[in-house]
């Protein structure tokens, strides 16, 4: 513990910078899976198609997708972020489709015979049904995302994982354990805040 | 109860409907109809029989696969989709209220995609409640899992009339609750008939139902129309043995509490 205490500063703005890569991914990783998501429930066809390529996509190690990426679009934050964005689809996509599958059938009758157009339906009436388990998904997706964005140290990303590798490279247990407590504790704190969020919502 | 002669309602015409489901068969076969301006018309018939598609059509949640429907004398297929719905009052079983919306945003869904103004929307959604009988100022701000079933039923029906449509489409809308609130819905709708005047085509399977609101009782079995007639003319004169085993042994008692008049029952 003596780091963490000794170098509060260094790992406080480290964590914030994990933070923002955690918030930025996920945030862009939603807007590209509810567009997704809300065709894959709505067409079978493309459902199969969306969901087995970002299956297939979760499954790519993490270092190697780096890797690759690092080819492409050199070292840095931005391609930590386009990796976390991937790795999020699948779990995202999933939750989209499971919401809006699960919404009342009912619920859309309604709206369909009171007149709303096929956008008004989603925005107003099925998006908002589907909330609870989109969030869940969220939620799952955000915890994955703080502990992979550990790995995207390795390509001058920042985030806590400098800590880790730092650490590993310098045989210096206690920096490795400031990084992985101050992970930790993000990705618990994440996942209880997002509960909360789930719960106010189901209320 | 009859309607008013200031009778906003439309009149709504089938002409040789028919609608198939591919592999599934017919589920309306050649349906000819016509429901006048005003009348309250009840599609009576066992589950399947094809009421609910029907019904379905004169919306355009169902496209007939031949055939023409008519609101006054206009094939539905000519209005723009969405401005014929909003055009038409749509109340079902399952009420369909939006979870998130409070009573008040329920009722004004319509008059607000019309582009009403605040005043009129907020001045209307407090005039519906009331006539269903729905305190404002208790119900307003409600939201739809803090009613019981009875009461989500009249907010599904007062968003149903918000945009005064001259065509109310109601599918089995009071199925789902206990007797002594679908008899007290029923009076309800009975008396909004009245002095509304307008068009109403109701689904129902229930027998009694039909014949207490019905001006006209339009009877179907297999995807057909099978008798057409006033309640009283159906228990006298059944057209053929389906309708005489649905109005079944006991048409004489009908028949006796049909002479006194909804209100007073």
């Amino acid at each position: 513990m003596t780091y963490l205490v000794a170098h509060f500063g260094r790992v406080a703005a480290l964590l914030g910078q994990h933070v923002v890569l955690v918030a930025v991914s996920l945030a862009i990783a939603l807007a590209i899976a509810l567009p997704l998501g809300a065709l894959a429930a709505r067409r079978p066809r493309a459902g199969t198609i969306i969901l087995g390529l970002a299956g297939v996509l979760y499954t790519i190690p993490s270092l190697a997708l780096l890797a690759l990426l690092v080819t492409v679009l050199g070292l840095g934050p931005a391609t930590a972020v386009v990796a976390l964005v991937v790795y999020a689809q699948m779990v995202l996509i999933r939750g989209v489709v499971a919401g809006l599958r699960g919404v009342d059938p009912a619920l859309v009758d309604a709206a369909r015979g009171l007149g709303l157009t096929a956008r008004q339906t989603l925005l107003w009436v099925e998006f908002p049904a589907a909330l609870p388990i989109v969030l869940g998904g969220v939620r799952v997706a955000a915890v994955t995302l703080v502990a992979l964005a550990t790995v995207a140290a390795w390509i001058n990303a920042g985030g806590l994982g400098v800590l880790l590798f730092e650490g590993i490279l310098t045989q210096n247990d206690d920096k490795i354990i400031a990084g992985a407590l101050a992970a930790a504790a993000l990705a618990i704190v994440a996942d209880l805040a997002l509960r909360a969020g789930e719960r106010a919502i189901r209320r | 109860m009859k309607a008013p002669d200031h009778a906003p309602g439309a009149r709504v015409e089938f002409r040789a409907v028919s609608v198939r489901y591919g592999e599934a068969g017919a589920a309306v076969t050649d349906v000819d109809l016509t429901i006048a301006a005003g009348t309250f018309a009840v599609l009576l018939g066992p589950s399947g029989c094809g009421k609910s598609t029907l019904l379905r059509t004169i919306n355009r949640l169902v496209e007939p696969t031949s055939g023409t429907v008519l609101i006054d004398g206009v094939d539905v297929r000519e209005r723009e989709l969405t401005s014929l719905r909003r055009g038409i009052g749509y109340a079902i079983q399952a009420v369909g209220l939006f979870p998130h919306f409070s009573v008040a945003r329920n009722v004004a869904v319509v008059p607000g995609l019309l582009g009403w103004e605040r005043a009129r929307v907020d001045a209307r959604v407090d005039e519906l409640l009331a006539l269903m009988r729905l305190e404002p100022s208790r119900y307003r701000d409600r939201l739809p899992r803090e009613l019981s079933g009875g009461e989500a039923q009249r907010v599904g029906v007062a968003r149903a009339l918000a945009a005064e449509p001259r065509v109310l489409l109601m599918d089995e809308p009071f199925a789902a609750v206990d007797a002594i609130v679908r008899a007290s819905l029923q009076d309800e709708i009975a008396r909004v008939h009245s002095e509304l005047g307008t068009t109403i085509v109701f689904v129902t399977h229930d027998v009694d139902e039909a014949l207490r609101l019905a001006d006209r009782v339009v009877v179907m079995n297999a995807g057909r129309v099978v008798q057409e007639a006033a309640p009283a003319e159906l228990l006298a004169a059944p057209a053929d043995d389906f309708v005489r085993s649905l109005v079944g042994v006991d048409a004489e008692t009908r028949q006796l509490t049909l002479e006194r008049p909804l209100i007073e029952r």
